[in-house]
């Protein structure tokens, strides 16, 4: 439709082409690439983060159809299977701690383009919406982290889902319904599992995929973000094809043969099957991308005044989140001018608390 | 407008007739300053923790007399009913006057057995303080006085915890034990036994003392003949397989007790292990001499024991390499119990001195070992191939990256794509 190519008409070849761009426009889309261009400056290497997180999302997606193929999401066979899949599947145990790893190493991408957007100050105008969706989006892998680490019904997975299902009973006035919908009844059981299956599976993914789609497409409408207060056409700029997409290309080769080894040398282990009748075991802890919250909840007091501690740290991380989800909007001023100082500063503030804390949750 | 009326009349009729707060027990505020002023602790002191007292009983309901009285002639007259201090010898019919009275025992606990006094008079020391020996043991020697706690109480003398220990406060003092012509090293022997052990170690309540195996208020010491079936109580399998073996007609004979206790002792009961039916220690050499046909069935059977728990030994320590290299093994390591499991009935099924049913636990043991040791070394062998794979995949993405390194340089260099525009 849009340009022919210069092969004669009558040429097979040629005219396949020609069929499918008057029925797909396929060469506007090759136009729109050929025509990306990325700005060349210090931050460039930050641009990679969100095309590992978005490799990570698609080695996610094909580990997670193949793990589908096995797993059975029911109290009496979801261990089974999962322990099926690690011992009688060929490459089951590839698949699945590849999964496990890669499912983590999501999340860790996901934060590490978040903060680079936060200092780069790439969420300023036009960018607020780029911002929201990319905020979504961590909140759905998040998600994707809670709703799957209880599939495999095992043991630590079994209290730490009671642990954080207990945390969303707290939530002032709607809690308690929260958690009934979350668990599917009163306690963690039968029921959980197959919610939490179809949240993993189906929801999540549908909703995630909109947001992904949406996402790419205002990165593709605004272009790269380039440092505030110069130019974009003061910047020397790549081609994205194919000089940018060979360089991630080799990233993603890498982070393929982080997760290889990680696979390999550190399989993803089962543990024992959920117990409900069982103690919990002890120093229960969910996953990292979720101790820094969890400490800071053991920390505080069980009452603060005339709070009950740990409603006023879930009120305190409510408000937090929604400052955080905020950000661009208080990011600029009445007159347009930009408070990068103080975004850099809350940056800087969060990403210590988060590891100092972090830490300390593993430790103690 | 009515019923609210006749309501307030039928309280007030039933408050009207409701008996007034106990007066003060004249028994407990005699004692007690008695007793503050002789700086002594006595019954007053004592009865605090008693479960009489916390069953709403009073001094009176035992010793008699009137508590209402401040006067003591009145109070501990014989016209009220006071008995006083019972005599040693009235004791144990002293605590049956209600302990052996079901309708007054259903009032306070219902599940209590009421024959200990019938049981009593049955057990030696019964028989020997009606035949007037004061220096046994009475209701009072086990339980205490006055501070009688329930059996459940984890301070009270009786308590499963305390009973070894309350027995020998009389059987291990030689004193004491020297008219009757009994050892006294019983509780020192009990304490190094796997009961004991059982007991105060793993906190098993239900492991034997003294009273399992001699009874409480029927004390005694089992008879030759019904030693296995004192130890049966507990171990029936190894009951049912020694009364079949040709041991049990052999040890009836046995002076000094028979049965059980003549491979296994009484009181100092240890850990079994094939030391005894091979070597130095072996209690088979006691009545076999090395080279006999007997003799070399024990160490057969020795073998076998020993060879399986090496075998399931083996198959443990690879299973427990590949867990550690991250390998799933839960499944052999299940299987694995199922292995022990034969170990225990191969130990079991020694009792019948059979070698033939000694056999099937120890064939069924030894397959169950080959098999989870080859899942182990098949784990072990399947970690290296992952390690050979991730070595290989990653030589693989090397030369890929490398290659569209050397793409790029081309790309960017050849003029047709230029890199930075």
């Amino acid at each position: 439709m849009t340009e022919r190519t210069n092969l004669p008409a009558t040429d097979p070849k040629n005219k396949t082409l020609d069929w499918l761009d008057e029925r797909t426009g396929w060469r506007m889309v090759r136009d729109m690439a050929d025509h990306k261009v990325v700005p060349i400056h210090a931050g460039t290497a930050w641009y990679y983060f969100g095309g590992i997180t978005l490799f990570l999302l698609g080695i996610q997606v094909i580990t997670g159809v193949l793990l589908l193929l096995y797993y059975r999401p029911s109290v009496a066979e979801a261990f089974d299977s999962v322990r099926f899949i690690m011992t009688r599947v060929e490459f089951g145990w590839l698949i699945r701690s590849i999964h496990s790893w890669s499912a983590n190493l999501l999340i860790l991408a996901a934060f590490v383009h978040m903060f680079s957007v936060v200092f780069t100050h790439a969420y300023r105008r036009p960018r607020e919406l780029t911002w929201l969706t990319g905020i979504a989006l961590l909140g759905l892998m998040l998600g994707f982290g809670f709703s799957g680490y209880l599939l495999p019904w095992n043991q630590i997975s079994y209290f730490a889902t009671k642990v954080g299902t207990d945390m969303a009973a707290s939530v002032p006035i709607a809690g308690p319904a929260i958690a009934r919908f979350l668990r599917g009844g009163e306690e963690v059981g039968a029921a959980t599992l197959t919610r939490f299956f179809a949240f993993h599976v189906m929801i999540l993914p549908l909703v995630t995929f909109g947001l992904v789609g949406l996402h790419l497409l205002l990165v593709q409408f605004h272009g790269m973000s380039t440092p505030s207060g110069v130019p974009p056409s003061q910047l020397a700029q790549m081609k994205f094809f194919p000089n940018f997409f060979l360089r991630e290309l080799v990233i993603w080769y890498g982070v393929l043969a982080v997760l290889g080894t990680l696979a390999a040398i550190f399989p993803w282990e089962l543990g024992l099957k959920a117990d409900p009748f069982a103690s919990a075991p002890a120093g229960i802890r969910p996953e990292w991308y979720f101790l820094a919250e969890f400490y800071t909840l053991k920390l505080i007091p069980s009452h603060v005044w005339f709070f009950e501690g740990e409603l006023l740290g879930l009120l305190g991380f409510g408000l937090l989140a929604a400052g955080w989800v905020a950000l661009p909007f208080w990011a600029t001023g009445r007159n347009g001018d930009q408070r990068t100082r103080l975004v850099t500063g809350a940056g800087v503030f969060l990403i210590c608390y988060l590891a100092t804390f972090t830490i300390l949750g593993y430790l103690k | 407008m009515r019923a609210p009326a006749i309501i307030f009349l039928v309280y007030w009729s039933l408050s009207a007739g409701a008996p007034s707060a106990p007066a003060a027990d004249s028994c407990v505020t005699c004692h007690s300053a008695l007793e503050e002023a002789e700086g002594a602790k006595g019954p007053a002191a004592l009865i605090k923790n008693d479960v009489h007292i916390a069953h709403g009983l009073s001094c009176a309901d035992c010793h008699g007399g009137d508590r209402t009285s401040d006067n003591p002639d009145v109070s501990m007259s014989k016209a009220k009913g006071f008995k006083g201090k019972p005599a040693r010898t009235a004791i144990p019919k002293f605590c049956a006057s209600c302990h052996s009275k079901p309708d007054v025992m259903r009032k306070f606990a219902p599940a209590e057995r009421v024959d200990q006094y019938e049981l009593y008079q049955t057990s030696i020391h019964g028989k020997r303080l009606a035949a007037g020996d004061t220096n046994v043991a009475t209701c009072i020697d086990c339980h205490s006085v006055h501070d009688i706690r329930p059996v459940k109480d984890g301070m009270s003398p009786v308590h499963p915890l305390h009973v070894a220990e309350t027995c020998a406060r009389c059987h291990s003092d030689k004193r004491k034990m020297a008219p009757y012509k009994i050892p006294t090293n019983q509780f020192e022997e009990y304490r190094t036994s796997v009961h004991w052990e059982a007991m105060t170690k793993r906190g098993d309540l239900s492991a034997p003392s003294c009273a399992s195996c001699h009874g409480n208020h029927g004390a005694k010491p089992p008879q030759v003949e019904s030693v296995a079936a004192v130890c049966g109580t507990c171990h029936v399998t190894f009951e049912e397989l020694y009364e079949k073996s040709v041991h049990k007609a052999v040890f009836s004979g046995v002076g000094g007790g028979g049965g059980c206790i003549v491979c296994h002792s009484n009181h100092a009961i240890h850990q079994p292990s094939t030391a005894m039916l091979v070597g130095p220690n072996a209690v088979c050499s006691g009545c076999h001499d090395a080279g006999t046909a007997p003799a070399q069935t024990a160490a057969q059977m020795a073998a076998w024991i020993d060879g399986l728990d090496g075998a399931l030994k083996q198959s443990e320590t690879v299973l427990a390499r590949a867990e550690e290299y991250g390998m799933e093994v839960s499944e052999a390591q299940v299987r694995l119990i199922d292995g022990r499991e034969n170990l225990v009935k191969s130990r079991l099924a020694l009792h019948a001195i059979d070698p033939g049913e000694m056999r099937k636990p120890i064939d069924a043991g030894m397959a169950i070992a080959k098999e989870t040791l080859a899942a182990g070394q098949a784990a072990l062998r399947e970690k290296d191939f992952r390690r050979w794979g991730l070595a290989l995949s990653v030589i693989l993405i090397g030369i890929a990256i490398l290659a569209i390194r050397f793409l790029i340089r081309r790309v960017e260099t050849n003029g047709k794509q230029q890199g930075p525009l």
